[in-house]
């Protein structure tokens, strides 16, 4: 991958050669042993300071890809720098102070919170573990936080269950940012929510990104929100990475097939587009992870693919101003859809 | 179908959950119609109650639904039976866990012919290979073998599709079919319904929660809050038009594909309200930027918008009127 163009950009992870491959057992006793490629060979840049949206169908490997880079899963091979320092190479001991600098909030508000401690406490947490303030101190700390994710002060003394699915999902941000973060995955965040509550919870993250001078990488299959909220975004397909642009460029001129297929398959609010627009059925569904297509991975679900896209493995190529593609035949296909 | 005034209740440790508060709709043959709303805001408890599809603690209170003239909650459940399993199809949201995983796909799609329809077992698999083949699963004879568990989940929700329209039903009513796939997957099961409601004449209840998606297919949108509908309209109408608070800041809040949409996104204020009580006022009143002391007192009824083109059907329920102020 060019690394020249992340040259006028402060680099804040350095992912390369990232994969992920879970061993399972097949079969009624479990007697075959295989290997599902969720993350295979993936290398990217996210810049300090920027939201950078990751987006694919279920099971491409977007969810674990931002696990490992939490190092909550331990990569099977590949190395992420953090500020210079590659986290898998890293004891568990070493990596604890560098943890509170990168957190995560969940998809799910209702499962990620202990029913049993009150907010306060699950708020605290994290300042405790990592002994970042004396005792007497954590009250109006977890009072400001709780204000600055939009709560009442006075609600650190209550449970989870009396609070809405919104309302939780705030709470797990401002878990989140007890520590003090620089680095934040954001894993499916709305998704969970109902649709009157997903743009509340938007218009918080971008206000605290901007506070906190926060670094996002924003998980999610809903495109539009994804164009709302990221600078750069990364399309994956199972367990590989399609396409990397500016959001402006991704949205305004997708290139590779994938990418164009998926963005006309998004509907949207406006019965005079959706009535003329001409939709791109992809045929098939997603290849198994378990035995990936050889060559390229979404040759098999393609328009345009010849017989080499079934040999050869397609590496990402720069178009022009940082704007990266897997596929080989991108002068043939051209502005075709 | 005719619906009037369809009020259902469930039974809960501290009282009653009131999911759907006096419901009145129609429903013309052929015609597909689009319910949405937030999770808990009734729209599928009312349309399940249309069939009595429901768990034990529900109760229907109040009201009426009559298909093709039949007065169906009235009717002894062999009776309803009957009607589920030949006039009304379903489709679930989950098509991993609505197929039976120990039955083979084709038993599955052709035991409610054999059941209802008398048929033989092997007419009956014939048809449900014609069917098959009509839903886009190609190898169809060799697929009616094979079990759930073999197809992925985009093919279970064609053969739910299937399945449903194997009794040459006059209504489907299809739950948030495609909320657990997949974006390229959902296109190709709206696509597929799309081409199907032609040729079948079906009328079809398409529930959702996103707004988006039923843009560009149904012709008819119903908008639910609080276990009532608080606007109705033609499809275009909907989203050019739109007259209560409710739709309005849900179209707001949506980012749109197309275009960037600045900054902050618009939101409705709150949280969905929880129906242990049956609303006195408007169920959208707190939440509402149009609020008046009117709407917490008095329940806002469904009528014709002033004003509205005469062939739109758009009627709305809020006191307010909100043309200018959108």
């Amino acid at each position: 991958m060019n690394t020249t163009i992340s040259a006028d950009k402060d680099v804040l992870l350095r992912i390369r050669n990232l994969v992920k491959h879970f061993p399972v057992k097949l079969g009624a006793f479990g007697e075959k042993a295989a290997v599902v490629h969720a993350v295979d060979d993936v290398s990217f840049d996210i810049y300090k300071g920027e939201t950078l949206g990751l987006v694919g169908e279920s099971g491409c490997g977007k969810s674990t890809t931002g696990f490992s880079l939490l190092q909550l899963y331990k990569p099977s091979s590949g190395s992420i720098e953090y500020d210079g320092v590659d986290l898998v190479r890293l004891k568990e001991k070493e990596l604890r102070p560098i943890r509170k600098k990168i957190q995560i909030v969940f998809q799910d508000p209702y499962s990620t919170l202990n029913p049993r401690m009150t907010i306060g406490e699950a708020i605290a947490e994290p300042l405790k573990v990592h002994a970042l303030l004396p005792a007497r101190e954590m009250p109006a700390r977890v009072a400001k936080l709780l204000t600055d994710v939009g709560l009442d002060a006075n609600v650190a003394n209550r449970y989870p269950h009396e609070f809405s699915g919104g309302q939780r999902q705030r709470i797990c941000i401002a878990r989140a940012l007890a520590s003090e973060p620089e680095f934040i995955v954001c894993d499916e965040p709305i998704s969970a929510l109902d649709v009157s509550i997903q743009a509340q919870i938007v218009n918080l993250l971008m206000d605290i990104q901007e506070k906190y001078k926060l670094t996002y990488l924003f998980i999610a299959h809903d495109l539009a929100v994804v164009r709302h909220i990221s600078d750069r975004v990364v399309v994956m397909y199972l367990g590989k990475i399609m396409e990397i642009a500016s959001k402006d460029e991704l949205f305004g001129n997708p290139r590779h097939p994938y990418t164009k297929a998926l963005l006309t398959a998004v509907p949207e609010a406006d019965p005079d587009r959706e009535d003329k627009r001409k939709r791109i059925i992809l045929t098939g569904d997603v290849s198994n992870a378990i035995d990936p297509p050889s060559g390229c991975r979404f040759h098999p679900r393609c328009r345009f693919a010849a017989a080499e896209c079934s040999v050869h493995e397609m590496k990402l190529d720069d178009i022009g101003a940082g704007h990266l593609v897997a596929c080989n035949r991108l002068a043939e296909i051209g502005d075709r859809e | 179908m005719e619906v009037k005034n369809l009020e259902t209740r469930f039974k809960v440790r501290s009282g009653y959950v009131y999911a759907v508060n006096g419901v009145s709709f129609s429903l013309g043959k052929a015609e597909m119609l689009g319910v949405v709303g937030e999770s808990g805001c009734g729209k599928s408890v009312t349309m399940m109650s249309l069939i009595k599809l429901l768990p034990p603690a529900a109760q229907i209170t109040n009201g009426s639904v009559k298909l093709d003239g039949v007065e169906l909650t009235k009717l002894s459940k062999k009776d309803l039976n009957a009607v589920r399993g030949s006039k009304v199809g379903m489709i679930f949201q989950d098509p991993m866990t609505s197929l039976n995983p120990f039955l083979k796909i084709g038993l599955q799609l052709s035991e409610g012919l054999v059941y209802h329809k008398g048929m033989s077992m092997a007419d009956a698999l014939k048809r449900s290979a014609a069917y098959l083949d009509m839903v886009g699963i190609s190898n169809s004879a060799h697929r009616l073998n094979e079990y759930p568990h073999q197809l992925s989940g985009g093919m279970r929700q064609r053969v739910m599709i299937a399945m449903a329209l194997l009794s040459e039903p006059g209504l489907v009513i299809a739950d948030e079919p495609t909320t657990a796939l997949d974006v390229t997957i959902q296109a190709q099961i709206v696509e597929l319904v799309k081409e199907l409601r032609k040729e079948l004449n079906t009328s079809i209840i398409w529930i959702t929660h996103d707004l988006s998606l039923l843009a560009g297919m149904v012709d008819r949108i119903m908008v639910m809050y609080g276990g009532a509908i608080v606007e109705e309209a033609v499809r275009g109408e909907i989203y050019k038009d739109p007259r209560h608070p409710y739709t309005i800041g849900l179209l707001n809040s949506i980012p749109r594909l197309s275009a960037d949409t600045g900054k902050r996104l618009s939101t409705i204020g709150g949280a969905p309200p929880n129906l242990f009580m049956k609303p006195t006022g408007c169920p959208f009143a707190p939440r509402c930027r149009f609020r008046m002391d009117r709407c917490e007192k008095e329940l806002p009824v469904l009528e014709t918008v002033p004003g509205a083109a005469p062939d739109s059907g758009h009627r709305i329920a809020c006191w307010a009127d909100v043309r200018d102020n959108k």
